[in-house]
Order: structure tokens, then sequence, then C-alpha cells
């Protein structure tokens, strides 16, 4: 089941990096059988009728929720810079910008991580946001970066290889960067109140059934997320 | 971005991972059930109990290593905050550094007593050169100066947690609260950014830009990878046909290895 073809983008890259990227895609679902991860069973299932998409199983699983949830903050900041609230700074307008170039960055790299084996272009609805308040889109935007931030910390446990914690690692300090940035436009010094970090000094951790009770009402296409390891 | 490391763990995939994957489970299950009925405070103690009770012995030596290390880093950054909170005219009370001073004191607690139930033994607290042997010598004198050196500590421990990460996959639980800090660690950085930024003291972001022109300066070691804008080979410039400008590096952060952070940390040990 080799899907790997002249066609691809890999017969592009110079040699040693076409052979790492194919062994990294072993793991994403292009590669051959037998290899552990893809025995291990990563099916993407879209039900028609209820407008609904499966993750699956194991380390893919988890990757496509990550990209799920990339998917909405990606969306979400494409539409807050397309048209900015009322009253933005010329500061705001470009941590915006920033925001949403990080969001599409991930967005567009788990995309072409996961090759084949991917959630396919997911629906939002963004109807209970007033684009035009700067209240409505920056709470709404920390609710994203907070959220985001306790999803990934959630998910690394249930990671079982080395380099997806890693990259998985590499997105999650960005989103607490974005956390921190987005809370303190909101009320500055409310970079890490309270409500996300504990007594002991630690971030919130959410497993993907909690993450997604709370994304759903963002998402038309929703995301199944039964499947995924609980622990 | 070390390719080396990641095509070796790539290479040397262990076909048993998921048998260990479960066995941990086992573990982490039981903490779940455990940690839920907890207080705040009785959480470390717990967490450092249980591997006693799941393996029947002392947490494995390496986890114990990194947990040490982590306190190391803790032990720095709370004697920093706590020397420049007590030291009177020095902080704007509207900053809330005191914020991050709690925190890092947490951190240090926390640590301390999971260490101690796991059967280990935490490392003292050391004495510190603030000034990095001169190179900032008003660290605690000129405001400015003080936060170049919270950016250093703060960006080199997400550095540092976000290293350690794949060392603790033996142990769901400790993942977990390492990935916890490290998230606060990145809060503190992007907080201390904003506000270098905003006033104008400093030309950076929340977020680390390239190497955040810091090459031939003191704290280059810290951003030796940032200026990569590959991850797994996948260019981000230009990535699925967006634009995404300074996002091509600041969209991931690097890690940091133990011997680069404890390098990087070494001009701040007396």
């Amino acid at each position: 089941m080799s899907f790997l073809s002249p066609h691809t983008p890999l017969a592009l890259a110079p040699p040693p990096a076409a052979l790492l990227r194919r062994s990294f895609l072993k793991f994403t679902g292009l590669g051959f059988a037998g290899v552990a991860l893809a025995a291990a069973g990563c099916r993407i299932n879209k039900d028609e009728e209820t407008d609904s998409v499966e993750v699956g199983k194991h380390d893919l699983a988890i990757l496509n929720y990550a990209y799920a949830l990339e998917q909405l903050e990606g969306a979400y900041y494409e539409k807050v810079v397309a048209g900015f609230y009322t009253g933005a700074t010329e500061m705001e307008k470009d941590l915006l910008t920033d925001i949403r170039n990080d969001e599409i960055a991930h967005r567009e790299w788990f995309r072409q991580v996961l090759v084949l084996k991917k959630v396919p272009k997911l629906e939002f609805d963004f109807s209970s946001i007033n684009f035009t308040d700067r209240r409505s889109v920056l709470t709404t935007a920390r609710t994203f970066e907070d959220l985001g931030v306790s999803a990934y910390n959630g998910a690394g446990q249930l990671l079982a290889l080395s380099p997806f914690l890693n990259h998985a690692g590499k997105i999650v300090s960005v989103e607490a960067r974005h956390a921190a940035t987005i809370r303190n436009l909101l009320a500055f010094g409310s970079f890490a109140d309270s409500d996300v970090v504990d007594a002991n000094g630690l971030d919130v951790v959410r497993t993907p059934p909690q993450v997604m009770a709370l994304a759903d009402k963002y998402f038309v296409t929703k995301v199944k997320v039964d499947e995924l390891p609980t622990h | 971005m070390n390719l080396t490391n990641l095509f070796d763990e790539i290479a040397r995939v262990d076909p048993e991972v998921y048998d260990r994957v479960d066995a941990r489970r086992g573990v982490i299950n039981r903490f779940a059930r455990v940690g839920s009925r907890l207080a705040a405070a009785a959480v470390p103690v717990a967490l450092g109990g249980l591997f006693n009770k799941a393996y029947g012995q002392k947490l494995p030596t390496d986890v114990l290593e990194v947990l040490n290390f982590a306190l190391t880093l803790e032990h720095l950054e709370s004697r920093f905050y706590q020397t420049a909170v007590g030291t009177p005219g020095l902080l704007p009370a509207k900053d809330k550094i005191n914020v991050i001073r709690d925190h890092e004191m947490k951190h240090v607690k926390f640590l301390q007593q999971a260490i101690t139930s796991a059967g280990g033994t935490p490392v003292a607290e050391g004495k510190y050169d603030f000034t990095g042997k001169g190179t900032f010598p008003n660290v605690f004198s000129d405001y400015k100066q003080f936060l170049q050196v919270a950016q250093a500590f703060e960006d080199t421990g997400v550095g540092a947690y976000k290293g350690q990460a794949s060392a603790l996959k033996s142990s769901n639980a400790i993942l977990t609260y390492a990935l916890q800090v490290h998230s606060v660690e990145a809060r503190h950085a992007a907080h201390i950014r904003f506000i270098r930024m905003v006033n104008g003291y400093a030309k950076v972001k929340p977020w680390i830009v390239g190497d955040d022109n810091t090459k031939g300066t003191p704290t280059e070691r810290i951003y030796q990878r940032e200026s990569d804008h590959r991850q797994v080979l996948i260019n981000i410039e230009g990535i699925g046909g967006y634009n995404v400008g300074d996002a091509a590096t600041s969209s991931f952060d690097e890690p940091l290895h133990k011997d680069e952070v404890l390098a990087i940390i070494k001009p701040f040990l007396a």
C-alpha cells in the first residue's frame, strides 16, 4: 500500500531530506504496510448523514485531533484579520496578524504531515461572535488559546512516539505565548491568572472529550474523539 | 531542529511501544482515580508515592534526574524573582512580576515534594550571581536589564522543559506535570516580552522571531535553533501557498538540551 510516487512532493526534495521525510511519513500513514503505527489502525471515517468525522485511534488520531483544533483557530483568526474590530490599535492588528500566521503555519504543517490520513477541511460556525466588537473577539481568542494549551497538555501523554511529542511541545508553548498575549490585551497582567494556573503553579490539562465538549458549538462538521485513548 | 536526533528516534522505533504505553496507562489510571480526590497540596506527594507503588521501587533514575534538573532551574528562577520583588523601587507593581515569583516558588515546592516522595533527594538551592559574571551589572537596579535577564531565564526554561519531554515518556503523570509547567513558563516568557515590547525597551514580540537578533550577544545560545524554518523538513515559509511572514520561525519554539541549558545558566552560578 505504498502511496509514494514520483508525483509526491518527496521527489523534489534532496536525497537526505527525502529519506528523513519518508521515515516520518511511515508514521503518518503514507508509508508501507507492516509499520507499527499504520498497523495499529487509524481510520478517518466521514459520516455524511450526521456530518461528522471520526479521528480514529493512536498517534495519528491525536495528530488529527490537533489538526482539527488548528483548523478552528486558523479559520477564526483569518476572519478576525479579514476585518478588524472597531478601534483596533496598530499594535493589536500586528499581534493578531502574527497569531493568525502562526495558526495557519500549524494548520498547514499538520495538513502536510498527515498527508492522506487526515480529517477533511472542516467548517465552522462563528455566528455567536460579534467580529466588530473588541471584547467579543478577544474573549473568544482567549478561550481558544487557553483551550489549545490545555488540549496539547492533555495530548502529550497520549502520544506514543517521541517525534510527535517533541513537535507537539514546540507548538504548545507558542499557543501559551498567544494565550498570555491575548490575556494581556484584555486585561494587562492577566497572562497567567488563577483561572488557568492552579495552586501548584500548573497550567490546565484537558482530555480530548473535555476539549471537544467546549469547542463543539463552533464545529459545523463534528469531530468525534470517542476512540482516542483516554489515558 | 535537531535532525539527527529526530532521525535516530524514528529509526529506532521500538516495536513494543504499545505494550509499554498500556503498562503506563495502568499507572496513570490509578493516579487519575486518586488524584481527583486530593487537595492540590497533596498532589505532588501522591505523584511521587504512586511510583513507589506502581513499580515497587524508586522512580527510574533518569526520570528523577530530569526532575532534579528541572528543580535546578526552578531554584534559579525562584531566587531571581524573590530577590527582585525584595528590591525596593525595581518593579512597577502593575507589571505583576510577583505573579511569576509565586509560580516559580510553587514549582520549587512541588518538585521537592514529588522527588522526596518518590524516594529521591531534591537538589539544594545553589548560590547565584545574577549579573552573569558582570554581563548584567545592573540587573537589580535597572528594570530594563532585569527584564532582559528575566526573558533569558524564561525562554531557557521553555526550551529546557521541551527538551526533556521525551525523556519523561516512561511516566505519563510526570510528563503531564512537566507540560503543565512548560506552558506556564511560556506564559511568563510572553509576559516579560510583552512588557519590553509595549515600553519600547527592546525590539521583541511575545513570541520568538528567528534568533531575535541575538547573534553575537550574551543570550545568543538560547536562540540557537530558532531561525530554523523547517519542521520535519517541511518548509514553513510559504507553506500551503500562504505567506506567513515571521511565523515561518515563530510558529514553533525549539528545544534546548540539558548540556546547552547548563552552559546557558553557568555564568549565573556563583
